[in-house]
């Protein structure tokens, strides 16, 4: 591997077998999240784990920590199956979870203290920890004392101070701006690549291509409900990367070929003819219909009309793949758009709409919502049919919860209701609980 | 940063002894002579406690106002004890929370004086001796204290956040460390507001417990109750007025050197940071911090916390096992409950019914109706007056920053010390007892509508009230508009916790006597009352348990559904 100086060792440090999580619905029936996941993380690389959410790469990290139990597979530390959290693994955190009761030196001190260690020794190897990452000064600050970037330097210095084999790192930048997160990210490729760091192997999780094309020697790309890996991307680069540079570009336009190559799921057979059948287990993601609107405006305008590259239209539009894939999914999922080899391209209703005025936009979108959205149809089909013309939303939410989770039976209920309003197909009344036909006048 | 914002136990103690000290040595002192002392007098003979040896003597307060604010300190040590076990069981098992969370809900709701016939318990542990009698006293503080602070307690155990757990259980804390380094510090900010709430209640119940007769019972703890209890007895106005002179400046003490730090110290348990939160000052917190005594205290303190990191289990325990698991046990577990359950209730009822006839029963709910109306108006009464006065307050800062404390100060302050002088006043203008008595149920709990409307309205955001200039919403169409329903989740705060304490006050005040003149209003709290001076038991049980389904129902009725709609309605996100 010539990203990195470290030779990569024969032995793995983790080794994930056929692992799989479900949930239970209430119906008793199964929600796999996770699907069938192998991996093998060697001493010496960073590997990415790279997905939209809902691919339950997250769900994995929480595995490896040991912080949940699979549901089927095992995860293999060393040699030995992981069962909790184990020596040697540590994660740092998206939302960086520091004790704010506790001192940058405290958080730092924490894990070692926990590791029953004598304390002369907890406060050198902390303090080391602390000046590595370069935190000096502020050992005595509170976390609320200190900006994004600094918070987060402190959940590095407090997984890496236990001198961890692995290092787990879920999203760890995409609460930060985007200056500071670069910032942070060459910082720890510094340390990395001059083996300043007391770790063996790193495993990330983000849903930043670039970030991902930037840190990883090996990227695994994850399929949403159920998650599992559909491809793996070798990452050939030596350090440091330049971002501009073509290779690079052509790496990252792979990898959002590949994203979108395998939209929504791999769909078994069954379940793909009840999607034909137009039943309502499609959970859908909200996405606001001004930023769909948005979004269809810009790529039918120069220079795109009608075809845009997706990340340079998400680069353009200064939005993460994360915050774009939903986005392109709910416009191919209302036939406004299609999505094909890393491009979206409008349809031409999706470019009538990018035309019209507001009232002729509602007029549009109400029509594909209809068509093409089985349970917008079937909420406006039970107001038309009831005399009240009147409907709880608990009896939407309990038909919805045959087929998902509590939780995504209330998003896509959510959704709905939004998309409904945009339309003025129906209204909510959020204070009753109600779904009714007329809006007030 | 300034050192000023430093907790105690970061601060490396220097074992020099600073200015601070000297103030800390004293007041460290005199509360280790006066804990000598107090403890002399437990194991004194009973026939101490008479009212005769009570002295009316000024001189004699400060002594009275100390034994008071000790049973005060006990008490609320007890409640923390109490907190932290049943608290943390009910959290940690779920079997057990299915038992301890709906007891803990039943067991806020039962009048606290009606706690009061224990005191026959007590006294029997120790015969002969001073300790029952005070142990008796603690425990009526503590049943007034306990309830609400374990709920928080529990509440916040339930809503640690997720990341947060995750980062202790992946850096492997044991469960006595995460109960001291995650758990506790969480939980802070809610427990100091309810160890507040329960202190205001405690000086209500513990001037009360002093003096007081359970049948042929009659017990007279020195204190200020007792005090007060005398000088009603000998009409002595005067000496009423020393009596709430001395409760007014023991509040003020307990204030200063234990609620002002900690209010101060929680600002750094909290989570957020709050805009425009003044931060809150405290000279006894800065004693305490910059006292090199104290802090080699809290050192030590600290040091053995940590040596408790040692022990349990080094790997945490696994994560909470699926449902499916264990479902026989959790079938056997709820039908054993509900056996105990249906054996505590008939024990209840045929002990009720051996003595009370079952007619009193519909005359004790008519009662209870009284009682109902009594509180439903006066939060009425209170509603009007307090949320237009709080909203104008609320909206000025600076008057907010003087008023807040003080509404505070009239909160916990033990309104039953003013009872002598209202009573005196219906018996001296012949007033009718069923309506001039109810006043006194409200007189100590309005306040806490009054404090929770100012931090309503001053949390009201400025770009809310400039968009009411700017569109020049003005009169009634403001208050309609914007003030109300910005105040109205507070307000809703703090009519709950004023309407149950005055269904408890109502115990207290729906009785009162001045010298041999005994004024009695027609409701459940005079019944019970009644039947706990005459030491008839069932009588009391009785009442106590339809007091307890009234509470209980309202709350589930009223309170609750009001409380969710307002949840539901204020929320931005």
């Amino acid at each position: 591997m010539s990203a990195n100086p470290r030779p990569a060792a024969a032995e793995p440090l983790l080794e994930v077998r056929g692992i799989g999580k479900s949930f239970l619905k209430p119906d008793g029936d199964e929600l796999v999240v996770l699907d069938e996941v192998s991996l093998t993380l060697r001493a010496g690389e960073i590997v990415g784990l790279l997905g939209r959410s809902g691919s339950g790469k997250s769900t994995l990290l929480r595995l490896i920590a040991g912080l949940d139990e699979p549901s089927r597979g095992e995860v293999r530390y060393l040699g030995a199956p992981v069962a909790g959290p184990a020596e040697g693994i540590s994660m740092v955190f998206q939302s960086f979870a520091l004790f704010p009761w506790l001192t940058v030196l405290g958080n730092v001190q924490l894990g070692l203290e926990a590791l029953r260690l004598p304390e002369a020794e907890i406060r050198k190897r902390s303090l080391e920890a602390i000046d590595l990452i370069g935190l000096d000064g502020y050992e005595s600050a509170y976390p609320r004392e200190l900006s994004g970037g600094m918070r987060q330097r402190v959940g590095f210095a407090r997984a890496l101070v236990v001198h961890p084999n692995i290092l787990l790192m879920d999203e760890p930048f995409s609460a930060l701006d985007v200056l500071t997160a670069e910032t942070l990210r060459s910082d720890f490729l510094e340390l990395w690549g001059e083996g300043e760091l007391p770790i063996r192997s790193v495993l990330l999780v983000t849903h930043n291509i670039e970030e991902a094309v930037q840190l990883c020697d090996r990227l695994l790309i994850f399929s949403t409900h159920p998650g599992r890996v559909v491809s793996e991307i070798l990452i050939d680069l030596r350090q440091p990367r330049a971002t501009v540079d073509a290779t690079f570009r052509a790496l990252v336009d792979r990898v959002y070929t590949e994203m979108t190559a395998h939209p929504r799921t791999a769909r078994e057979g069954a379940r793909a003819e009840r999607i034909a059948a137009m039943t309502l287990d499609a959970a859908l993601v909200h996405v606001s219909p001004n930023l769909m609107a948005g979004l269809m405006e810009a790529v039918s305008e120069p220079p795109y009309r009608g075809r845009a590259d997706l990340p340079a239209i998400g680069q353009a539009l200064h939005m993460e793949a994360d915050d774009l894939f939903p986005l392109t999914e709910a416009l191919q999922l209302l036939r406004f758009a299609e999505v094909e080899g890393g491009d979206i391209r409008l349809t031409e209703a999706g470019l009538a709409f990018a035309r019209s005025d507001t009232d002729e936009r509602k007029t549009l979108f109400a029509r594909h919502l209809l068509g093409h959205v089985p349970l917008a149809a079937h909420v406006r089909r039970v107001l038309d049919e009831r005399s009240s013309h009147r409907a709880p939303k608990s009896r939407f939410l309990d038909e919805l919860e045959d087929y998902m989770t509590e939780e995504a039976a209330e998003q896509t209920l959510r959704t709905v209701i939004s998309w409904g309003r945009y339309a003025e197909i129906f209204a909510y009344d959020d204070q009753r609980q109600v779904f009714t036909l007329e809006n007030p006048t | 940063m300034s050192t000023e914002r430093l907790p105690i136990s970061v601060l490396r103690p220097r074992l020099v002894p600073g200015r601070w000290d000297s103030l800390a040595f004293v007041l460290v002192v005199a509360a280790l002579v006066y804990l000598a002392h107090a403890g002399l007098g437990l194991v004194a003979p009973l026939s101490h406690l008479t009212a005769e040896r009570i002295s009316l003597n000024p001189w004699a307060l400060p002594g009275y106002a100390a034994q008071t604010a000790l049973r005060m300190l006990v008490a609320m040590g007890a409640s923390l004890l109490f907190t932290f076990t049943y608290a943390t069981l009910a959290a940690k098992s779920r079997r057990a929370a299915a038992v301890l969370v709906p007891l803990l809900d039943i067991l806020q709701s039962v009048p606290i004086l009606g706690f009061s016939f224990t005191i026959v318990f007590f006294l029997s542990l120790t015969p002969g001796r001073v300790a029952g009698a005070e142990f008796a006293a603690v425990f009526l503080v503590f049943t007034s204290q306990a309830w609400n602070m374990a709920f928080s307690f529990y509440h916040s155990l339930r809503s640690i956040p997720a990341e947060l757990d995750e980062a202790a259980r992946s850096f492997h804390l044991g469960p006595w460390m995460r109960f001291w380094r995650l758990e506790v510090p969480f939980a802070m900010p809610a427990l100091i507001w309810n160890m507040m709430m329960s202190m205001s209640g405690g000086w209500f119940f513990v001037v009360a417990a002093e003096a007081i007769s359970v049948g042929h019972t009659t017990v007279t703890l020195p204190g200020i109750g007792s005090y007060i209890a005398k000088a009603i007895a000998a009409r002595d106005l005067g000496a009423i007025g020393w009596a709430i002179a001395a409760m007014a400046v023991v509040i003020l003490i307990y204030d200063q050197i234990i609620f002002r730090p900690l209010i101060a110290s929680a600002d750094w348990f909290r989570l957020e940071q709050e805009t425009g939160l003044t931060p809150s000052r405290s000279w006894a917190l800065t004693m305490m911090r910059r006292s090199r005594l104290l802090s080699l205290g809290a050192h030590t303190f600290g040091a053995l916390v940590r040596l408790g990191f040692n022990r349990g289990p080094l790997r945490p325990p696994r994560p909470r096992p699926e449902r499916r698991r264990g479902r026989l046990a959790d079938i056997l577990w709820s039908v054993g409950i509900a056996l105990l359950v249906g054996l505590a209730v008939w024990k209840i009822l045929s002990y009720v019914l051996s003595s009370v006839p079952s007619g009193q029963i519909g005359h004790v709910v008519v009662l209870g109706l009284y009682t109902l109306t009594r509180v439903a108006v006066l939060i009425g009464l209170a509603t009007v007056v307090w949320v237009p006065i709080g909203v104008h307050i609320g909206l000025r800062p600076r008057l907010a920053a003087a008023v807040q404390p003080v509404a505070q100060f009239l909160a916990a302050f033990p309104v039953n010390l003013l009872f002598p002088v209202v009573v005196s006043g219906i018996v001296f203008f012949k007033l009718d007892p069923n309506i001039w008595l109810s006043p006194l149920m409200i007189l100590g709990t309005q306040w806490y509508i009054l404090f929770n409307v100012i931090a309503g309205a001053s949390s009201l955001s400025t770009d809310l009230k400039y968009v009411g200039e700017n569109l020049h919403v003005r009169g009634w169409l403001w208050w309609r508009r914007i003030a109300l329903p910005a105040v109205f989740p507070f307000y809703l705060t703090g009519a709950i916790t004023a309407a149950g304490g005055s269904w408890n006050a109502s115990i207290v005040a729906e009785v009162a006597n001045w010298g041999n003149k005994h004024l009695v209003a027609k409701g459940l709290g005079a019944y019970i009352a009644t039947a706990t001076a005459a030491g008839n038991f069932p009588r009391t049980a009785l009442g106590i348990v339809v007091m307890s389904v009234f509470v209980v129902a309202i709350n589930r009725l009223f309170w609750r559904p009001l409380y969710a709609r307002a949840e539901r309605q204020f929320r931005m996100s």
